[in-house]
């Protein structure tokens, strides 16, 4: 059964120095409080892991928390690039970065494989491309019924994932709806799961499409507009506005660094942090 | 009304989609042109997003391919394994749009670095969903704005295989769908020649010249033959294509 508890202990309990971390999420319902969370209390040598690392492990990154990332696609979706994660894989800052690259597909896939219990995942992709000459996690393999080659990645299983979710009920059961990424093929590969979620209701809404029972997740926490500024279908829309000045925020190391000091380390949490820049959050009535 | 560069790309693309077509659809241009082409001539068009929309329609052109009127206005929305695999995957895409940093004579595309891979002068995105769309989707579309350093003779990076090394390298990998059949550019229109499958000029826009699509080209382009001009957008297409962006 998944335990009702405070961002804070979950994050203290269940991420620790070193871990494989996975904060999913595809453009909607990206759990920023718990990427927040993480950089407030300090994580160091995380290997993150995430298909898209936009604005949430721009901040993470930059911030110092990983020496590893896993992904597919790193920019700012429509707005450009992510700067934080460019000057650590081109300079080295905060410190290095070693990056594992694959395709949105392979990544898809290995999640899959790590919710399934196998240890690879098989598609019909990379040939031709120099993504195998520089990434060590993909091999060929042969279909042993066809002969046909074809590319196998190893599962993926994140020590913690960590998803954001519009619902939870009283038990802990969490309840998703709108685009649904690979948050549920998130936490059933991980070891430990953390979901953040807008509301804890009596019954889930009918609206429901991807329900993740209580006893295969681990915490539950309670962080109204926890994704902001990505959205939670429902509850309030995508803060466009914030990604466009994420550019000019990420852009130099000071002018991060003053806002990572100020919007969430010298904040104590999420709601606090929300209070800064609420100004430019549009509210779904 | 006088078109601008980007409405003049835009416009030639959404010309190219026929109605029903399926479409998987990237966020900009590519996702403009779709939209254009479903309110235009196209309005059975199938506009699938990565993020796991089937059948978005859009009233605006989407900042991320993960906005919620996406998911809102969808026949149906799935997981984004799923997207890749049943859809993608098994061949069930007629066109994919695919952007590009860096692009060859062959249409293979560069989206991941500038320069050397480990001391990279410019760290791009990478992948997301291109190499896959880029060998599944039964042709692709690119779109990119012509210029020496995006023409280039040699890929830094080939993140997604067009026409592969020319004749039929590219069915030997194996691949399933066409390939790059158009290259779409702010100065005209490149298409595969028969045969060698490297592409060569077959339009330029009004205004524009063979010249400056050679000079903007970092190999010895070559022009079709038939080289034509395009037409330019009418101003019923004008008109829908601003309707369709202002507010954007």
């Amino acid at each position: 059964m998944a335990q009702i508890t405070t961002l804070h202990d979950a994050v203290a309990d269940l991420v620790h120095d070193g871990d494989t971390v996975a904060l999913e999420g595809f453009t909607h319902l990206i759990p920023f409080a718990a990427g927040h969370e993480i950089i407030r209390q300090g994580r160091r040598d995380l290997t993150l892991v995430r298909m898209t690392p936009d604005v949430v492990y721009d901040q993470m990154i930059g911030a110092g928390c990983a020496s590893k990332l896993i992904f597919s696609w790193g920019g700012n979706p429509g707005v450009g690039s992510l700067h934080r994660f460019r000057d650590a894989v081109e300079h080295g800052w905060p410190h290095p970065l070693e990056i594992e690259e694959h395709s949105h597909a392979g990544m898809a896939g290995r999640y899959v494989a790590g919710a399934s219990g196998l240890p690879f995942s098989v598609l019909r992709g990379y040939v031709g491309t120099d993504l195998a000459k520089h990434t060590s996690t993909i091999a060929t393999i042969t279909c042993p019924f066809t002969g046909e080659q074809l590319t196998a990645l190893p599962a993926l299983r994140p020590d913690v994932g960590i998803v954001h979710a519009q619902q939870a009920d009283q038990h802990g059961n969490v309840g998703i709806w709108g685009i649904q990424g690979v948050q549920k093929e998130t936490v059933l590969a991980s070891r430990a799961s953390i979901v953040t979620v807008e509301e804890i209701v009596d019954e889930l809404d009918p609206r429901v499409t991807v329900m993740l029972p209580s006893w295969v997740v681990t915490a539950v926490a309670h962080v109204p507009s926890g994704a902001h500024p990505s959205y939670a279908h429902g509850y309030y829309e995508r803060d466009n506005a914030f990604y466009r000045e994420w550019d000019e925020i990420s852009r130099d190391r000071d002018s991060f660094t003053r806002w990572v000091d100020d919007h969430i380390r010298g904040t104590s949490d999420f709601s606090d942090h929300l209070s800064m820049v609420r100004s430019g959050m549009a509210v779904v009535s | 009304m006088t078109a601008t560069t980007d409405e003049i790309m835009t416009v030639v693309a959404a010309r190219e989609l026929p109605d029903g077509v399926v479409c998987f659809v990237g966020i900009g241009l590519p996702s403009t042109a779709a939209n254009l082409a479903r309110h235009m001539h196209a309005p059975n068009a199938v506009l699938i997003y990565e993020s796991g929309t089937i059948g978005a329609k859009p009233t605006r052109p989407p900042l991320s391919i993960g906005d919620g009127e996406l998911a809102d206005t969808a026949d149906v929305v799935i997981s984004v394994p799923e997207i890749f695999t049943y859809w993608l995957q098994a061949g069930r895409i007629d066109v994919g749009f695919l952007g590009a940093a860096q692009l060859d004579r062959f249409g293979n595309i560069n989206t991941t670095v500038v320069g050397d891979y480990e001391h990279p002068k410019v760290r791009l995105p990478g992948a997301g969903g291109a190499p896959e769309i880029a060998a599944s989707a039964k042709q692709t579309f690119i779109m990119l704005r012509q210029n020496p350093r995006a023409f280039v003779d040699r890929l830094d990076f080939c993140t997604s295989v067009g026409n592969y090394q020319g004749g039929d390298s590219r069915q030997a990998l194996g691949m399933t769908g066409r390939g790059p059949t158009v290259i779409i550019t702010d100065i005209g229109v490149l298409r595969p020649e028969a045969g060698t499958g490297e592409f060569v000029l077959t339009a330029v826009h009004p205004g524009r010249t063979v010249e400056e699509a050679i000079a903007a080209t970092g190999w010895p382009l070559r022009v079709s033959p038939d080289l034509v001009t395009t037409e330019l957008p009418t101003a019923d297409e004008l008109a829908a294509l601003r309707a369709l962006t202002a507010g954007a």
